[in-house]
């Protein structure tokens, strides 16, 4: 990944860039609360955080109207957060209780909201995709203009069913974008060992579908991409591939060690690309806001972000008879 | 403030782990993502991070101390100047865990037995006019019905266009419905699946045709992960109303791929419903039925079946509900229970079998989820013997459960054991012979009744 751009101007507003940081820092600190939190016991199971590639996620909302759909697989908690779902939901999932958005029977990997178009939190590989394409197929026949964002990393992308999805895709047109957040690791297998071409995005040609390369870790670059996506899609020229190239610090889930790279790749990293460090420095030096105002903008998120924990904690586990609804429409 | 670090839970099954090394010493300054601590699970090394920031103000378990329960406090962070004395004492709170409600476990107490009442009743009014269709006719008949009724259903499937349905139950759609809502797909099953899935979460009513359900073991995973599961996942918000319909089980002489029920295998997931009929006018109010039913219907039918004509109610619209068995024919002797093509082998046992002045009654269970099991114990409960029929194998199969239901449910009214006519535990053969012996046979159905009747 190239050194970070000295990030002097910007040809964007003070008020979105400061949207920007805090959407990222919420979804920074909501996950530093979760992993807190499973430490504690109080979340189980598999839980995969987000952290280190914000900047996908509320780059591609900035460029998303209402009425756009979104799925993603199981490291979704940030996805969730940043098409304006509650955090308190969110936790409360998390910690399986009955305040969460599915009561507390879907967990960390499986959340939805159809108030937010939110479908979902799946956790076999590759499966949202299809899935994904599937919603940009009701959206054309329905005739509308909207767009899915379908979600999925480097390693769901070996996976067969991207690739009918994308034959599909292309031979109907469908107003989808794939979006491949390519952190670099499935699980614990690099790209170098995993896939021979060292460009996930360039697949789609096989198939005739357009798409690029994008810094994932500047939200500048993903918004920029993003609407010129969705104007192709939106146009009725879909599908398009977005490969964006990110990071995530954290291991593939909560009890990964880490051992496939070294401290010294991940600290560099952060260093020298954090998206939240980004928008911080174009803030700070154009002049947008002082120190001050940006630890108060931490404060108020800080402050969300306990409220989601305590409400985690407090909303009582599902009644038992839960076990037994929802199986039938 | 000052605040406790605890024992951190690092894996889904963590309950204790060592300290295996402090990386951090007491008075160095920390901040989040700081490595402080080598803790050792089960499974891994694992390195701990700082979430806050501060000072380290005091350790409070030793490096290399094993068998460190989660949630003990392990250290002090403190803010500058602050003492760590004043948290170290008190324990860790206990109150983060959960209430749970206490449960009582069930007993099985022995009880009276209980006289079920029959749930068979007539699908259309007496006196209704009906006419003579093919079960291929009275599948394209609900399907054209409903797509008339509702412009979000759709068919989509391999050859479902132009081709006219590779066993054409598709025929003429494309020419009235046009290729917006008769959509051929490439021969690319796992993958159109998914998309019909997706288009039903956003609010379509997706028909997907399986040339034969084999080839849906490319697929099973979205019918069984994404579309049985998400309403449940989802703590109710989105459910998923499609149909995948197609050929079921064996045909003939098509050799061990192509040859498979999976009656079973479906009815076994809950969150989906699975019908399988045997007649024309099951067929097409069951099939209209599970186009408007909101869930995710499995819908088994039969290529040998396809051919065959029966009689139909002429009405403009009418369904059968799930869950509602058919008694075939009434009897005193013995109860045989079957679905889809078995029913072919049951009803022709029944002859058989009355020419020997045996009078068998035979039921028609037409969905496997939900199963009718008030109408097979009431009869049971009268005849007080069972067989069932099906072409399936036999580990596993929709009589193994029949028959425990009949078990538990019916036992004091049993005078012999309950027989399982299936397929034999076999991969389906080519060669003529072995292929018919492989399926049931009408014989072996008689040879179970008798057995179980003692004859």
């Amino acid at each position: 990944m190239a050194a970070q751009k000295k990030p002097t101007k910007s040809n964007t507003s003070k008020e979105e860039l400061l949207g920007f940081y805090r959407e990222m820092l919420l979804i920074r600190r909501f996950e530093e609360k979760a992993g807190q939190l499973y430490g504690m016991g109080l979340i189980g199971g598999f839980c995969h955080l987000y952290i280190g590639q914000e900047a996908v996620v509320v780059g591609i909302e900035a460029a998303a109207k209402e009425g756009d759909k979104r799925i993603t697989s199981y490291r979704d908690h940030g996805h969730m957060l940043a098409c304006g779902m509650d955090p308190k939901g969110v936790m409360a999932e998390l910690t399986g209780r009955e305040g969460g958005y599915s009561k507390g029977k879907g967990g960390s990997m499986h959340m939805f909201s159809k108030e937010k178009h939110f479908y979902g939190g799946h956790g076999i590989v590759g499966a949202q995709v299809p899935l994904g394409a599937g919603l940009a197929f009701a959206d054309k026949y329905l005739g509308n203009d909207n767009v899915s964002f379908t979600y999925f990393g480097d390693g769901a992308a070996n996976q067969g069913q991207v690739y009918e999805t994308y034959n599909m895709a292309e031979l109907w047109n469908l107003p989808v974008i794939f979006v491949i957040e390519n952190n670099q690791y499935a699980m614990g297998t690099s790209m170098k060992r995993s896939t021979k071409s060292p460009s996930l995005w360039e697949r789609g040609a096989a198939y005739g579908i357009k798409g690029e390369a994008v810094d994932g870790m500047d939200v500048l670059a993903v918004k920029a991409a993003t609407e010129k996506a969705v104007a192709i899609c939106r146009a009725g020229d879909g599908p398009y591939i977005l490969e964006m190239h990110t990071y995530r610090y954290r291991g593939h889930s909560m009890s990964d060690p880490a051992k496939y790279r070294t401290r010294d790749e991940v600290d560099k990293i952060r260093s020298e690309k954090d998206a939240i460090e980004h928008v911080r420095d174009l803030l700070v030096q154009g002049g947008h806001a002082t120190d001050d105002d940006l630890k108060a903008v931490d404060k108020e998120i800080k402050a969300i972000v306990n409220e989601a924990a305590e409400f985690a904690k407090e909303s009582p586990e599902p009644a038992l008879s839960e076990l037994w609804t929802d199986i039938y429409a | 403030m000052a605040t406790q670090i605890l024992m951190p839970a690092l894996s889904p099954t963590m309950e204790e782990g060592t300290l295996a090394k402090w990386l951090v010493k007491e008075g160095d300054t920390v901040k989040s993502g700081d490595i402080m601590a080598e803790i050792e699970t089960d499974k891994a090394t694992m390195e701990f991070e700082a979430v806050d920031e501060g000072i380290v103000g005091k350790i409070l378990v030793a490096a290399g101390t094993a068998g460190v329960k989660v949630n003990t406090p392990i250290a002090v962070l403190v803010e500058e100047g602050e003492s760590a004395d004043a948290v170290a004492a008190p324990p860790a709170k206990a109150d983060a865990s959960p209430k749970t409600e206490a449960t009582a476990p069930v007993k099985a107490a022995a009880k009276a037995p209980v006289e079920v009442k029959s749930n068979a009743s007539p699908d259309w009014p007496e006196g209704t006019k009906m006419k003579t269709m093919t079960v291929r006719e009275a599948l394209r008949e609900a399907m054209s019905e409903e797509m008339r009724a509702n412009d979000r259903v759709y068919l989509m499937g391999e050859e479902v266009g132009e081709y006219q349905g590779a066993y054409k139950i598709s025929q003429g759609m494309l020419d009235e419905f046009g290729p917006k809502r008769v959509v051929d797909t490439p021969i690319t099953e796992h993958g159109f699946a998914g998309i019909a899935v997706g288009s039903a979460f956003a609010g379509l009513n997706p028909i997907v045709e399986f040339m034969t359900f084999n080839f849906a073991m490319q697929a099973i995973d979205h019918l069984i992960n994404s579309a049985a599961k998400t309403l449940y996942m989802s703590g109710g918000q989105m459910g998923c109303p499609i149909v995948f319909r197609g050929a079921n089980g064996a045909a003939a002489r098509v050799g061990a791929q192509h040859s498979q029920c999976y009656a079973a295998w479906y009815a076994a997931v809950p969150g989906l419903k699975v019908v399988m009929p045997y007649s024309a006018a099951d067929a097409k109010g069951l099939l209209k039925q599970a186009i408007r039913d909101p869930n995710p219907v499995i819908f088994l039918e039969n290529e040998i079946l396809y051919g065959k004509s029966f009689e139909v109610p002429d009405l403009e619209d009418f369904t059968i509900p799930f869950g509602k068995a058919r008694v075939w024919r009434e009897g005193a002797d013995v109860t045989i229970v079957s679905f889809g093509i078995g029913m072919t082998y049951a009803l022709e046992a029944a002859d058989k079998l009355a020419e020997d002045g045996i009078s068998a009654e035979v039921i028609d269970l037409r969905t496997l989820r939900p199963i009718d099991y008030d109408t097979v114990l009431a009869s049971v409960q009268k005849t007080n013997r069972c067989v069932t029929v099906e072409e399936g194998w036999p580990v596993g199969a929709i009589g193994n459960h029949l028959s425990a239901t009949i078990m538990q449910r019916a036992f004091d009214y049993l005078d012999a054991p309950v027989i399982n006519c299936t397929g034999k535990d076999v991969p389906m053969p080519y060669a003529a012979n072995l292929e018919k012996h492989a399926l049931i046979t009408t014989a072996e159905v008689v040879e179970a009744v008798k057995s179980v009747c003692y004859r």
